[in-house]
């Protein structure tokens, strides 16, 4: 979209991230707080894509060079969707394994690791 | 043509984008205000699917494809099965309760958000895209895609691929009877 300046997109980006920050500092729920990382990942995808798009401004030699510059930010966002992917699912697993052991995954009463 | 705030002209453009990131940010603020997790979860299926959009209009159409497929697809299903299996959404398993933490996250979130937003938008407000040449509308398919990940990144796609092996041998693991 032509109208919209690179600025929007970063403070939406902005803005989500710190709404997942706040998620993770201020909620109980591990499940939420996965959420908030997601939604912290998701953000971070957003400016890639973005950075990606608004560098086609600046003029690159040859087609090489080109799709080298243009490609590294839809790369680092299929990264990190694959990382997420991976994340999450020993994430929850080791949040279930919790759960059977203790019966509560209130994360402000998890101190197994307290000495 | 008028003009908005900090000079940026208000085109059909940027009114679309503001609903969209409007209504995603609002789909992000209610995963974290909700009590009830499913409500969190249905609130972030909704923000994926915005961002997804989002990513269309940015020329990126197979990232966005994958966007959908990936997040709203497998990883949103695999929370609300966690979700469903520890009858998290009963309201009153986990309350919240009152406490200082909260306001003092939310002050410290507003702060990060005003210290990192009047150090980059400022100058960022002013940088507006080179219209999209079809030869440049083709870096956002399938086949670029595709070519740049098994040429150029073939190491980081191997490492990401044996990152996933484990990532099931490890879920598998965790999800054991006895561990």
């Amino acid at each position: 979209m032509n109208g919209v300046p690179l600025g929007a997109y970063i403070g939406l980006g902005m803005f989500m991230f710190t709404t997942g920050v706040v998620g993770v500092v201020v909620r109980r729920n591990p499940i939420v707080i996965f959420m908030c990382i997601e939604l912290m990942l998701n953000s971070v995808n957003l400016t890639f894509l973005a950075f990606a798009r608004y560098q086609m401004v600046t003029k690159v030699a040859d087609s090489t060079a080109l799709q080298n510059s243009l490609m590294a930010g839809q790369m680092m966002v299929i990264f990190v969707m694959a990382v997420a992917a991976a994340e999450v699912a020993v994430g929850l697993g080791i949040i279930m394994a919790i759960y059977r052991l203790r019966d509560n995954v209130d994360i402000d009463e998890l101190n197994l690791l307290r000495g | 043509m008028n003009h908005a705030a900090g000079g940026v002209p208000v085109t059909p453009e940027l009114l679309l984008f503001g609903a969209v990131a409007g209504a995603a940010a609002l789909c992000a603020v209610g995963v974290v205000a909700f009590n009830n997790a499913i409500r969190s979860a249905l609130c972030l299926v909704v923000n994926f699917f915005l961002l997804a959009f989002l990513y269309f209009t940015l020329n990126a159409e197979m990232l966005g494809i994958t966007q959908i497929v990936v997040y709203t697809g497998a990883i949103m299903v695999l929370f609300l099965f966690v979700i469903m299996l520890l009858n998290l959404g009963a309201p009153n398993l986990l309350v919240e309760k009152r406490d200082p933490k909260k306001y003092l996250g939310i002050l410290l979130g507003c702060g990060m958000f005003v210290l990192l937003g009047s150090q980059v938008l400022p100058e960022l407000i002013k940088v507006h895209a080179a219209p999209l040449t079809p030869e440049l509308a083709k870096f956002g398919g399938p086949e670029a895609i595709g070519r740049t990940l098994f040429t150029s990144y073939m190491y980081p796609f191997e490492a990401v691929s044996v990152l996933l092996l484990i990532g099931i041998v490890g879920s598998i693991l965790l999800a054991k009877r006895r561990i």
